[in-house]
């Protein structure tokens, strides 16, 4: 491993005007994800700043009836908490079927957010990868590919986001905290998670001295809601397809309809296509069919992955109707 | 030899078997003794190659070539050299050339065998596969040496490759391989199969495709070495030491005596240890330029690249039958892979020519040479994939007829091999089937699956076969007048009980408690024992004590015993202890023993088909929207000839249907076509079984000795995971009504 400095301040000030001076800096979080890209030669930092010492950690309740969740709250501590398991169950879901016990109790929710793609291309120092080394090609397009994605790719990268948590925040609506020398911001999960485009090494709107400070979720919406992944093994794989769903259905009508998507996309994917295919309509099979044809009508496929745009429609279909059974249950 | 021995009794296989005897007295062989390596392990007191502390120690890294074929052109490690706590950088360009692997091995000399490739690493600036180490860096500390080798420049001219199997295997570059005497059947014909099968009245011709595996045992490949002059001394992960420290021995050019092997324990093998790869050489060589004592342990990627791994197959099984379903044709042809530099075919096809009857067969096996990590052994290698092939076209016609798996299984029991017919020195399959369906509820399953929910039932069953091998063992017998026994003995403890139960044996043989039995193992030091491979070390081992304690016995006799006296009673009256021991490591005695085994290994093969065998059943959960397969239920009933302990043996056997899990749902060695290079070098995407993954297994086991192997001993250690790739194949097909021919059983695959 490369020498790398370490340093591990108490307060956000302090990590501002540090990672100021140090452009090459980068934040530790559970370190899951960085240590090993580092070991892989794929993340040079100078300087690792650890942000686990930081007052971040924990839940609280926010104005408005809402949570708000401290950037360094461990993953397992999320899915365990008693609030988010009862008003958020589909996150708590989406956390648990994330990674191993191991991984949850060190990985944090800022790191969560940042992860990187499992593309074996670009864990790989020896292959061409665009988001590695911008400009060096990308060695999936004419690849190995299964795990890549069909939805928001260009012809520079098809690396897909392995995060299952970010899936549950963009369907749940999530903002993210900012935190940088220019004071606080908020991002919309929508917005935060940037497409690969010709940039493909951007892979999020947090800027080199700006710090993600917290996660925040409006109050809990009506309805029923799951997140289903699909993975090559019962635990402890990255999902090939996930769905987290959310369904209010009265009178006999979608009222609202929340769908994200993970494993098919280069980002944590909100399905609009499909939520507008399903808002107003009858919860019937077919209005499903319709939702899941329209958001995966844009996908583009190669042979490798050409099964998870079949995959990605059964899987959403099926937990929506999973989702109207839970509904007329509750 | 059909035996008349009557239908044994069927006895759980742990925790519980009936104990009539009070704890401490005989008989010990068969009990559900706890492994004596246990709390060394749980409790992390046990030290394993990587674990040795010795002053001045250095630390190794290797670096890879990232290209199949190419030639080293420039190599500046400059930068690394400077970096600090670098000891050196050694390359083809600065290092002292290895004396060359044997060109042809020789079964009169076993250990010309275990170069796990012919690359003469560090001294040629060829590069014949990607990873293939073409430097070493040695630090002061493992960081320094990582660092540093991330930091050396290796400039290649590239050489054209042929990697894609596939594509090889379809362009018909295949070359038939020759079946060479004594060895696994490859290769084998009787009646003309093809004729048969045209005039069969029902046919299965399929078509099997199973992927390469790479070896991903807890414990990387590490070693830790230390010369002395001329002598050295190697702690190293190993299946074989004896087999290891005459390599070294060769390759350092130094006698054999100056080489000792240490390795007590060895964190997993599974046939991935059972060859001298890069790590272990470059350990050495490290040690010998620098004068320093060396350690490497080679990272998750290393043991990816630079091990060999199963090789994949393309398989053809084609089966005739009669309207009753009477087999009269089997045709089984496989292609396989090996390297330029190493490598060899694996006995995919042999299973079929002994476990069915049909007065037509024929066997081939075809080799393409890829310019990849040489593939090596790996659990039941080749039996693990044939059976996918064998046991699935047998399902699909027993479907296509009509006719329940078991009962066409029944209907198809042989007298004597289909293939040579030869006689079975012990065969119990219809036992088998009939334990394991009862366990099971066979009978009670709905065929063609059933519904639940979102998910779809389906049940399967497949046959396990694998070969019994015996080879020589040596061992010392010390039985002292106190009345306790020092077994010596040069085997590692691997995870498989071996130092336990050959205690139990010994304890038996000699009366003694078992608790008065102490093992000496893990060291070249000692007597030589054979390599942990082929599942035959426990009675290859059991054999030479069996044969010493009767030395011994006849010792004490002499010494004026008693009648009624014990063994351990004389000799404290007489006030001596008697040493005795079997086999010579050394000189004519060895060679007269390679000759004694060459002789009985081809007349017991003339004389009988000897096997383990077994019969799985299992239930599995097919996800009707995504294709996601679930094992939940197994059931495996075992002939393993006599159980020497009910706890290891049902261990080794769930070990191997966990792994063949890996087999039939997860595991793929994934290679990029263009390059050569293997992309799931690690465990995150190399995907082993997780606990998850793993249901309930409930094993049986029969527990009738086989009358002609020592102790009547079969070996545990492979027969699990064969056929269980088929197993969970046919209850796929049960619950889906899709019959999937190609490995691993992923949800596309699978899915409607
Ligand atoms: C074997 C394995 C399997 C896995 N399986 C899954 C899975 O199935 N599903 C899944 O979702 N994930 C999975 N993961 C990924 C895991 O969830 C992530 O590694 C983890 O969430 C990262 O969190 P961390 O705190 O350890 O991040 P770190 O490794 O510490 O950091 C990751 C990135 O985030 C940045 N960062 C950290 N904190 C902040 C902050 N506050 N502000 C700005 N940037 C920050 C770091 O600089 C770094 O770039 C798996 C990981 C492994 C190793």
């Amino acid at each position: 491993m490369r020498p790398v400095d370490y340093v591990r301040p108490l307060d956000v000030a302090e990590v501002l005007t540090l990672v100021a001076e140090r452009p090459a800096a980068r934040f530790l979080g559970g370190g899951t994800n960085l240590i090993d890209l580092i070991r892989q030669g794929v993340e040079r930092p100078d300087t690792l700043v650890d942000t686990t010492a930081l007052p971040l950690a924990g839940i609280d309740t926010a104005l408005g009836g809402g949570l708000r969740i401290g950037a360094t709250t461990r993953n397992s501590d999320l899915a365990d908490d008693h609030l988010v398991r009862t008003r958020y169950p589909l996150l708590a879901q989406a956390v648990l079927a994330g990674a191993s016990g191991q991984l949850r109790n060190m990985a944090t929710v800022g790191g969560n957010l940042h992860q990187r793609t499992r593309c074996p291309y670009f864990v790989d120092r020896e292959s061409p990868c665009n988001k590695r080394e911008p400009g060096s090609g990308c060695g999936a397009l004419e690849g190995i590919g299964r795990s890549t994605a069909v939805l928001g790719t260009s012809d520079h990268c098809i690396a897909v986001h392995p995060s299952d948590m970010a899936v549950a925040l963009t369907a749940l609506e999530a903002q993210v905290e900012l935190t940088g020398p220019r004071g606080t911001r908020q991002v919309a999960m929508g917005d935060f998670h940037l497409a690969p485009g010709e940039t493909p090494h951007l892979e999020t709107v947090t800027q080199a001295d700006e710090l993600v400070t917290a996660v925040l979720l409006p109050p809990p919406s009506l309805g029923v809601a799951r997140y289903r992944k699909v993975r090559d093994r019962a635990s402890y794989a990255f999902a090939l397809v996930s769905v987290a769903a959310l369904l209010d259905v009265h009178d006999g009508q979608i009222r609202q309809a929340r769908l994200g998507l993970g494993g098919v996309a280069t980002t944590p994917w909100r399905a609009h296509a499909a939520e507008l295919v399903l808002v107003g309509a009858a919860p019937t099979d077919e209005v499903f069919e319709a939702a899941a044809a329209a958001e995966l009508a844009p996908a583009k496929s190669l042979p490798d992955n050409a099964f998870k745009v079949q995959l990605a429609r059964r899987t959403i279909v099926a937990t929506l109707r999973r989702l109207r059974a839970d509904g007329s249950a509750s | 030899m059909t035996t008349t021995t009557p239908a044994p009794a069927i006895r759980p296989a742990a925790p519980s078997r009936p104990r009539p005897h009070a704890p401490e007295s005989g008989p010990w062989v068969g009990r559900p003794v706890d492994r004596r390596d246990g709390p060394t392990k749980t409790t992390g007191t046990a030290t394993f190659s990587a674990e040795y502390q010795l002053p001045d120690l250095a630390h190794g890294w290797l670096v890879h070539a990232p290209i199949a074929r190419a030639r080293i052109t420039a190599i500046d490690d400059a930068a690394a050299r400077a970096h600090p706590g670098v000891l050196t950088v050694l390359s083809h360009l600065n290092t002292p050339r290895l004396k060359p692997s044997p060109a042809r091995p020789s079964l009169l000399d076993m250990s010309t065998m275990v170069g796990g490739t012919r690359v003469d690493y560090l001294g040629t600036d060829e590069v014949f596969f990607d990873g293939q180490p073409v430097a070493v860096v040695v630090a002061e500390s493992l960081e320094a040496a990582q660092y540093a080798a991330s930091l050396v420049q290796v400039d290649y001219a590239p050489l054209p490759a042929t990697i894609d199997f596939a594509a090889a295997a379809a362009a018909g570059r295949a070359t038939p391989v020759k079946q060479s005497l004594g060895m696994p059947t490859l290769v084998g014909s009787v009646g003309d199969a093809d004729a048969a099968l045209g005039r069969a009245a029902h046919v299965v011709d399929l078509h099997f495709t199973t992927p390469g595996h790479n070896h991903n045992a807890l414990e990387p490949h590490a070693t830790t070495a230390v010369w002395d002059g001329d002598r050295v001394t190697v702690w190293d992960a190993t299946q074989g030491i004896d087999w290891f420290r005459k390599h070294l021995a060769l390759r350092f050019d130094v006698p054999v005596e100056s080489v000792r092997v240490i390795a007590p324990f060895v964190g997993g093998g599974f046939g991935g240890k059972g060859s001298v790869w890069a790590g272990t050489l470059l350990t050495v060589l490290a040690a010998r330029v620098t004068g320093r004592p060396v350690r490497m342990a080679l990272s998750r990627e290393a043991v990816n690249r630079v091990v060999g791994g199963r090789t994949p197959t393309r398989q053809r099984v084609a089966l005739g039958a009669d309207a009753d379903g009477r087999l009269t044709s089997v045709i089984h042809e496989a292609v396989l892979r090996n390297s330029p530099v190493g490598g060899g075919p694996e006995q995919v096809v042999g299973a079929s020519g002994d476990l069915y009857a049909s007065p037509h067969v024929r066997l081939v096996t075809s080799m393409v040479t890829l310019d990849l990590v040489p593939n090596t052994f790996m659990r039941a290698p080749g039996e693990s994939t044939g059976s996918f092939g064998l046991e699935s076209a047998v399902d699909q016609l027993a479907h296509d007829l009509g006719v329940d798996p078991l009962e066409l299984r029944l209907r198809n029991e042989p007298e004597t091999s289909a293939l040579h017919h030869r006689a079975f020195s012990h065969r119990r399959i219809r036992e088998l089937l009939h334990v394991g369906a009862e366990a099971f509820g066979w009978a009670d399953r709905t065929p063609g699956g059933r519904r639940d929910g979102s998910q779809l039932v389906g049940h399967g069953l497949a046959l396990a076969y694998h070969p019994a091998w015996e080879f020589p063992a040596n061992v010392t017998l010390l039985l002292r007048r106190d009345g306790t026994a020092l077994l010596r003995c040069g085997f590692q403890e691997m995870g498989m009980g071996t130092a336990t139960v050959q205690a139990q044996v010994v304890a038996d043989a000699l009366g003694i408690p078992f608790d008065a039995v102490h093992v000496d193992y893990g060291d070249s030091d000692l007597p030589i024992a054979p390599n942990a491979g082929g599942s035959t070390q426990s009675a290859s081992i059991a054999a030479a004590v069996l044969r010493s304690a009767a030395k011994l016995r006849r010792a004490v006799s002499q010494l004026h015993q008693r009648p009624g006296e014990s063994l351990a009673q004389t000799l404290t009256r007489v006030g001596r202890d008697v040493e005795v021991s079997v086999g010579s490591d050394v000189g004519v005695g060895a060679a007269a023993t390679s000759v004694r085994f060459i002789a009985t290994t081809l007349l017991n093969q003339r004389r009988w088909v000897r096997a383990a065998s077994g019969a799985h059943f299992c239930e599995v959960r097919v996800d009707a929207d995504t294709g996601e397969v679930r094992v939940t239920r197994w059931v495996g009933a075992f002939d393993i000839g006599t159980v020497l302990n009910a706890k290891t043996a049902a261990s080794q056997l769930r070990g191997g249907i966990v792994m063949g899990l890996g087999l039939a749902l997860t595991e793929e060695t994934v290679v990029d076509g263009r390059t050569g290079r293997i992309m799931n070098a690690g465990l995150a995407e190399y995907h082993v079984p997780t606990h998850a993954d793993v249901p309930h297994i409930d094993i049986h086991l029969l527990d009738d000795p086989d009358p002609t192997m020592p102790l009547g001993v079969l070996g545990a250690g492979e027969v699990g995971i064969t056929g269980v790739g088929a197993a969970i194949a046919n209850a796929v097909f049960d619950a889906t009504g899709r019959r999937v021919t190609d490995l691993p059983l992923t949800l596309d695959r699978v899915a409607p």
